[in-house]
C-alpha cells in the first residue's frame, strides 16, 4: 500500500515537472521576439531584478562579432559568461563599452533588465528552440 | 452482467458525445447569426487550420513592448528601439531578422566599427572560398571566407571549433543544429537552418560525373 502511495507519489510529480517544462516553451515559443535576442537569468531573479536581454541585432549595426567575441572575451554561449554588475563596473564584458563614454553608462538599469520576470536564459528563436519545441500544435496566447 | 456492461458504455459514449453535438450546434448558429469566421474557428479546433504547414509569423520584427521577451510593465522598455525601425533600408531576407546583414555591410548601408574604440580601423578580410563535397545528392558545400572574416577574427573559429586543416573536420547537419561547428553561430546569431536557407551553403552543384557513394554497410558492422 505504501509503496503504491509512493509511486503516485512520483507519477505526480513527474508530470507536474512536464507540464512547467510545456508550459515554458509554450510561453518562450509564442513570443515574438526579435531572433538571436539573448536573455540572461544567471542571477538577475534571485537579486530581484528582471533578466537583462541582450539585443544582437542592435549591437550588429554598430560593431562587428569580432569585437565583443575576440577583444571583449565573450564565449559563443547564452548565460556562459558568468556576467555580473561587479565585473561590468569593473570594466569587462558590458562595461568595456556600457562606461558613459562609447555607450550609455549602468545607471540605466531598466535598459538592460527588461525581460519578462522569470524567465529563463535562452537565446530566442534559435533552432535548437524550434527543434526542441515543435510549433506544430497551436499555442494560446493571454490576452 | 453483459447488458449491464453495454448500458454502461452507451451512457458514457454518450456522455462524450453531447458536449460534442452542442460545440457543433453552436458553431452553425454563429455562421448563421453572421459571426466572422475568424471567431468560428478559434471557438472550433486550433488544430486543423487552413494549410498549418504553411503558417507564417504574422508579427515580423515586434517592437519590445510586445515581443513577449520584454516586460511591458517596465517604463525603459518603452524607450528601447524598434527593430522595424532600425531595419529601414536594409537588404529583406526570408529568415532569422528578415534582414541579408551581409549584404546590409556589403552596400555600405551599415558601418560597423572593427575597434572598440576607433571607427577607423578596417578587418583583414581574407578573399579564399572552401568547397566542401558533401556525401548526400545535395549540391556541395562552398565555405566563404569573406563574408566571415567581414565580421570575424580568425580566433573566433580556429583552432577551437575548426581546425584550420583539410580533411580534419567532420561536419554534419545533425551537428550543426544541436549547435556544433557551424551551428555555434548559424541557427543563433546568424541565419538560421530553415528550409529557405540551405542554398546559401548548399551552392555548388554537383559534377556531371557525379554518382552516389555505395554504402559501407557490412553484416558485421550494419551502422555505417
Amino acid at each position: 500500500m505504501m509503496l503504491i502511495a509512493r509511486r503516485n507519489f512520483v507519477c505526480k510529480f513527474t508530470i507536474l515537472g512536464l507540464l512547467a517544462g510545456l508550459a515554458f516553451f509554450s510561453a518562450v515559443q509564442s513570443a515574438k521576439a526579435e531572433y538571436a535576442d539573448v536573455v540572461i537569468n544567471n542571477y538577475a531573479d534571485a537579486a530581484g531584478m528582471r533578466p537583462a536581454v541582450f539585443p544582437h541585432w542592435f549591437h550588429r549595426i554598430r560593431f562587428r562579432c569580432k569585437v565583443c567575441h575576440a577583444d571583449l572575451g565573450f564565449k559563443f554561449k547564452a548565460g556562459g559568461n558568468k556576467i555580473t554588475m561587479a565585473k561590468i563596473i569593473n570594466g569587462q564584458f558590458c562595461g568595456a563599452c556600457h562606461n558613459g563614454e562609447i555607450a550609455w553608462s549602468v545607471e540605466n538599469c531598466s535598459m538592460c533588465h527588461s525581460g519578462v520576470p522569470g524567465l529563463p536564459t535562452h537565446f530566442h528563436g534559435s533552432t535548437v528552440q524550434r527543434l526542441i519545441a515543435p510549433t506544430y500544435k497551436p499555442l494560446e496566447t493571454k490576452q | 452482467m453483459i447488458i449491464i456492461k453495454q448500458t454502461r458504455f452507451l451512457s458514457l459514449a454518450l456522455l462524450l458525445a453531447v458536449p460534442f453535438m452542442a460545440t457543433q450546434v453552436q458553431a452553425s448558429a454563429d455562421s448563421l447569426s453572421g459571426v466572422t469566421a475568424v471567431n468560428v474557428a478559434s471557438s472550433v479546433s486550433a488544430a486543423n487550420t487552413f494549410n498549418r504547414n504553411l503558417k507564417k509569423d504574422k508579427v515580423r520584427n515586434a517592437a519590445p513592448p510586445e515581443d513577449g521577451i520584454h516586460d511591458p510593465a517596465n517604463d525603459s522598455t518603452h524607450v528601447l528601439q524598434p527593430p522595424l525601425e532600425a531595419f529601414e533600408g536594409f537588404p529583406p531576407s526570408d529568415f532569422g531578422n528578415y534582414v541579408d546583414w551581409v549584404k546590409t555591410l556589403d552596400d555600405g548601408i551599415i558601418q560597423p566599427r572593427w575597434d572598440r574604440k576607433d571607427p577607423t580601423e578596417e578587418p583583414f578580410v581574407m578573399d579564399l572560398d572552401i568547397v566542401r563535397p558533401v556525401k548526400a545528392s545535395v549540391p556541395d558545400v562552398v565555405f566563404p571566407h569573406r563574408q566571415h572574416t567581414m565580421w570575424l577574427a580568425c580566433s573566433n573559429c580556429h583552432p577551437a571549433i575548426f581546425i584550420p586543416q583539410q580533411q580534419a573536420n567532420q561536419i554534419n547537419m545533425s551537428a550543426i543544429l544541436l549547435g556544433q561547428k557551424c551551428g555555434v553561430c548559424h541557427g543563433k546569431v546568424s541565419f538560421p537552418i530553415t528550409t529557405k536557407s540551405c542554398k546559401k551553403c548548399h551552392s555548388k552543384p554537383k559534377p556531371a560525373d557525379w554518382e552516389p557513394p555505395l554504402s559501407e554497410a557490412t553484416l558485421k558492422n550494419p551502422w555505417r
